[in-house]
């Protein structure tokens, strides 16, 4: 069994993040850039079922230039076979479809009985390039799922929603996103990272994928941001320490905001 | 004139409230923009929502009733939506943003080529284009954005509005559904409901009360559980209760957990590290109940509380209580 998973480098939840003045989009220089937290869970999920079924895992990431570095190669060093970057100036700005676009194009170039994405991403948070991949790819597109199982050329999952959760059952080929509780993931030997770093990502551009450039980037984008502003930092409310009466003033605040 | 459609996300019929959120937005952005407004109602159980619908004004309901929307996963609606709109010309349809309304808008945008924008929290018309704005970066950053061309797909963040009556007149227009074989190919097996007592839903609820490491167990979220519920409030967890296996993962706040904004959070002995609060900053009031005067979370509460949550906690609930009663 075959699996891509789809995996995207973003800043440091914890860095300071910088944007272009002129195009909004992420000055990435300027922040420590990790794998999007997320996606490390739907590479656990590949590399368990390559331990159950046998077959290759590729990773696949679209970012500039070096984008391999934080996310693909971290996937390697865990134990996937072989990464690919799409990576060409063209892209730059691309919005959320765009990047399903993209990776749809990179995907056909690949034999594969199951892609696994990440439910969503921490910078943009859209969870929209897992469902806009499988409408054009054809292909069945299982989002937010918690627990997975594949039998012959079905697969089964439980897909979180409001207050429970939904038992889906599809054939694959088809395409996933994972969200964190469905597997725990393991740690990089240090044997796995000295091996990654011998084995080769494959570097392939717009034109290699036959990419229309009317479809990506800022131009091809059918979104664009007008205006981003730091969040203006909160004002400490009152603080109060409880003296025996403290859930009193609280019950007052409450109720004086008419939440009771 | 163009039409603006609220999607309405619906359990069988009983309409989600962040439904009339929306078609209170969508009233006001169709007065604004000179369009005509209209409701679109997928999978079964229309009559049940018929009532309110009118209570919040919509003027046209498009009905597109089928067991087969409910029975197998997104295609099927897609299907049915792309026809309408292919028909109709909507330029603004308006989605709930979570996962069911953002699976429905991605795969009809990627289908039709339109713009699509996610986590909306507020909008408003320049000329005939809609400016939206989100938060990115966990709540670091507000950036607006616009969709170059029509229709406009726009999903909108449960309680970034609050719902408004404005009774009206219902026109019903049934929709013929004629789902493709092609359309079913992933099928609900079953929905199992976990949610004890008519708890609401992190992802929806108006108040949500959290809990963290500081409750040192188990079975104490049951000092969580009786605050939200006197205040019908969804019980939310940090990841370090989560991943000791406190509570489940469905419950978690934070950047690998749900993003939420409700009208009031309260954190229970939770310490506010940055991924917990790239996931709830941008609630709109924040309550801090922690022993450690210096804890994170304080810099972000509207009213903080230092204090034991073993006695402010239940005592709080007991307050609460009696006030609701008298
Ligand atoms: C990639 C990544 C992703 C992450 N994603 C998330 C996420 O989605 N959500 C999330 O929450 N975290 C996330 N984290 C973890 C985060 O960094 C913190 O470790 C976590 O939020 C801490 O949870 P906590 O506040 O419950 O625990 P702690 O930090 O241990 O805080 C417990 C608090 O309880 C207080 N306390 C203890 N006893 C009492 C008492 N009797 N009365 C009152 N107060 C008391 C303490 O003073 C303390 O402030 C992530 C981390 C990483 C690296
Ligand atoms: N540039 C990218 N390269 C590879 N995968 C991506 C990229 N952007 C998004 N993804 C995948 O899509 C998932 C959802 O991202 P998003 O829709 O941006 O929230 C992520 O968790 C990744 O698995």
């Amino acid at each position: 069994m075959n699996i891509v998973v789809c995996v995207k480098r973003v800043p440091d939840t914890a860095a300071e993040k910088k944007l272009d003045p002129n195009d909004f989009t992420l000055d990435r220089d300027s922040v420590e850039s990790i794998m999007n937290p997320v996606d490390e869970y739907g590479v656990e999920e590949a590399l368990k079922l390559k331990e159950a079924h046998g077959g290759e895992v590729t990773i696949l990431t679209m970012g500039p230039e070096g984008a391999d570095k934080n996310a693909v190669r971290k996937a390697i060093a865990l134990g996937a076979d072989k990464g690919v970057l799409v990576t060409d100036d063209r892209l730059h700005g691309s919005d959320a479809l765009a990047t399903a676009y993209v990776l749809a194009l990179a995907l056909a170039q690949v034999e594969f009985d199951l892609c696994i994405l990440g439910s969503e991403s921490t910078d943009a948070r859209t969870s929209l390039v897992p469902q806009g991949l499988g409408q054009l790819m054809g292909m069945t597109a299982l989002t937010d799922v918690k627990q997975l199982e594949v039998k012959d050329d079905s697969i089964t999952v439980q897909r979180e929603e409001e207050g429970g959760y939904a038992v889906i059952e599809a054939k694959l080929p088809a395409i996933v996103s994972v969200v964190k509780g469905i597997n725990e993931p393991r740690y990089a030997t240090l044997k796995g990272i000295m091996g990654a770093k011998q084995k080769e990502v494959q570097v392939l551009s717009g034109d290699d994928l036959g990419i229309d450039p009317a479809m990506v980037g800022l131009e091809g984008s059918k979104t664009e941001v007008t205006e981003a502003t730091p969040r203006p930092p909160k004002e400490q409310g009152e603080l109060v320490k409880d003296e025996g009466e403290g859930h009193v003033k609280l019950a007052d605040f409450l109720q004086q905001n008419k939440f009771i | 004139m163009g039409e603006i459609w609220t999607i309405l996300d619906h359990d069988r019929g009983d309409l989600k409230k962040v439904s009339l959120q929306m078609m209170t937005a969508a009233r006001k952005l169709a007065g604004e923009l000179g369009h005509d407004m209209a409701a679109v109602f997928l999978g079964s159980g229309y009559d049940a929502a018929k009532d309110k619908l009118g209570r919040y004004g919509a003027v046209t309901v498009y009905v597109a009733e089928s067991e087969d929307i409910d029975g197998y996963l997104v295609q099927p609606a897609v299907e049915a939506l792309a026809r309408m709109v292919e028909e109709k010309s909507p330029d603004v349809l308006l989605f709930a943003s979570v996962p069911m309304g953002k699976d429905l808008a991605s795969a009809l945008g990627a289908r039709l080529g339109a713009g699509v924008l996610a986590d909306v929290v507020d909008i408003s018309a320049d000329g005939d284009r809609l400016v939206c704005t989100m938060a990115v970066f966990g709540g670091a950053m507000n950036t607006t954005c616009k969709i170059k061309d029509s229709p406009q797909i726009v999903c909108v963040k449960p309680n970034a509005f609050v719902a408004e009556e404005a009774p009206g007149e219902v026109r019903e227009e049934r929709i013929e559904v004629s789902v493709s074989d092609e359309a079913k190919k992933a099928r609900v097996v079953e929905r199992v409901q976990q949610e004890a007592g008519g708890r609401p839903a992190v992802e929806e609820a108006a108040i949500i009360v959290s809990g963290g490491r500081g409750l040192q167990g188990p079975e104490n979220f049951r000092l969580v559980e009786e605050l939200a519920d006197v205040l019908g409030a969804a019980v939310g967890a940090s990841r370090a209760a989560v991943d000791a296996g406190w509570y489940p993962h469905q419950h978690q706040v934070g950047q690998t957990g749900k993003t939420v904004s409700p009208q009031l959070y309260i954190a229970v002995g939770i310490s506010g590290a940055i991924q917990h609060r790239a996931g709830m900053q941008t609630s709109k009031t924040i309550v801090a109940i922690n022993k450690d005067a210096d804890a994170p979370i304080f810099g972000l509460a509207d009213f903080g509380l230092v204090g034991d949550l073993f006695k402010v906690v239940p005592a709080l609930t007991e307050e609460l209580k009696k006030r609701k009663g008298g």
